[in-house]
């Protein structure tokens, strides 16, 4: 069956028609044509394909597309602004070495985002926490915890005011 | 991945009643965490996926003011119990297991009453509730019933539910005063791994703080389904809770655990475990005592 649905997508109202087996992620790279959400294990174990569904980190991979109906999603293209102006996190990944071969880093940023925006002064113990289910297979967790911690707190502080 | 109709309906009777309707061909779908990756990997086949996601108030937490229970919506997620200071403060045991289910991304989406229902004997959730008597109510073309949590267990991946029936709420009676408790998903990393053992204790004391009035002790993946402890919550009850009667307690439970070797660890082990962690989850709870 198919249905057509509407949603908030980065910011902006969208309307598709999805397919009721689709997941979240395949209309968001296959449909929608976005591929910088990653497909990993495709079982909710990896976390290289979270985005945020109303501010929540969730496994796109898991997710049924028609589920997003009325909801808000964030992938990570919505991040930067349309100039290019990177999102502090996005930033501090990459000024901090958060990002080695980059797979996991959009999944990575997404879960960060969503710790943040909840937790803006989130400590390292917080950060490990909601990391957990993002897998990093070049093994740079402490750049990324790093990374992380360097937009948290006072940090976001540093980041913003960098010109 | 297989194609599948996913319908959404908007009460129990008419998500009953759709799947009646499309009999052996259709399954219920709460947040899907398991129910999708089954499908992926071509242990499920639905032609008809019922999403109870859209009925209202099946993920509302509620405290009965009149008899104390507490009534936990089937479709609550784990992170929601993960974030309510009701569950943190009044309920640690619970909190103490829901934080380490799976990842903030599955905790969002996946729901306790899925949890109890797939069975697996690592589930997190079950252990805390069982330890606290909890009771389970769930409604199908049979009508409505309640039955104790233990007792909703038949095998691993089995339960009691027949097909058509949807577990609806968990209901929590209310906890004895001057009550402790504390669960620990033991394994060899905290993150994303099933426990290699679950342990969940509650204790009660007298009025003298001293004296065991009730004592639970359930374990997770110590047998095919969850395990009360009863010859060691029996060997509690009655008597002056410290590091003695706990470590004996520790070592009855684990004589009583059906504990078997498994690609996560051996029984031996295991065993050894039970006695370690029943005995520091009892200590815990007698910190938690107020």
């Amino acid at each position: 069956m198919a249905r057509d649905i509407s949603f908030k997508f980065n910011g902006s109202d969208l309307k598709i028609r999805v397919k009721d087996h689709w997941t979240l992620l395949y209309m968001i790279r296959e449909e929608l044509g976005l591929t910088g959400t990653k497909e990993g294990c495709g079982s909710g174990e990896c976390g290289a394909c979270t985005v945020l569904v109303n501010g929540e980190a969730v496994n796109a991979c898991l997710y049924p597309a028609v589920e997003i109906k009325g909801k808000d999603l964030q992938t990570i293209e919505g991040l930067a602004s349309e100039e290019g102006t990177l999102h502090p996190l996005q930033k501090s990944f990459v000024e901090n070495g958060g990002i080695q071969c980059g797979f996991c880093s959009p999944g990575m940023i997404m879960s960060s985002k969503a710790l943040l925006e909840e937790n803006p002064n989130a400590d390292e113990d917080e950060i490990k926490h909601a990391l957990a289910g993002n897998i990093c297979r070049c093994t740079g967790y402490l750049q990324i915890v790093e990374s992380v911690k360097a937009a948290s707190g006072e940090g976001a502080e540093e980041i913003k005011a960098v010109p | 991945m297989k194609n599948f109709s996913y319908l959404m309906p908007e009460t129990i009777d008419e998500a009953i009643s759709l799947l009646e309707s499309h009999g052996e061909k259709a399954g219920y779908i709460a947040g899907g965490t398991d129910v999708m990756v089954k499908i992926k990997e071509g242990n499920l086949s639905p032609e008809y996926l019922v999403s109870l996601k859209h009925i209202p108030a099946m993920n509302d937490l509620s405290l009965d003011r009149e008899n104390g229970e507490l009534h936990i919506g089937a479709l609550t997620t784990h992170r929601m119990l993960e974030k309510s200071s009701l569950i943190r403060l009044q309920y640690p045991i619970l909190h103490d297991a829901v934080i380490n289910i799976g990842s903030v991304q599955i905790r969002n989406v996946a729901t306790i009453g899925g949890n109890l229902v797939n069975a697996v004997p690592s589930a997190d959730g079950a252990i805390p509730l069982i330890a606290m008597d909890a009771r389970v109510r769930f409604r199908g073309p049979r009508g409505e019933q309640t039955e104790d949590l233990i007792k909703f267990f038949l095998g691993p991946g089995r339960n009691i539910l027949e097909h058509g029936e949807i577990l609806t709420e968990i209901i929590i009676p209310p906890l004895l005063p001057r009550s402790g408790s504390a669960y620990i998903k033991f394994g060899r990393r905290a993150a994303m791994e099933l426990p290699l053992l679950g342990v969940g204790v509650l204790l009660s004391l007298d009025e003298d703080m001293k004296h065991c009035t009730r004592a639970r002790i359930c374990l997770g993946v110590a047998a095919p389904t969850p395990l009360r402890a009863l010859e060691a919550e029996k060997f509690l009850s009655g008597k002056v809770v410290d590091e003695k009667t706990l470590e004996e307690a520790g070592r009855i439970a684990g004589d009583e655990s059906k504990v078997r070797d498994s690609i996560r660890g051996v029984a031996w082990y295991r065993k050894e475990m039970v006695n370690v962690q029943v005995k520091r989850m009892g200590m815990k709870c007698l910190e938690r005592i107020k």
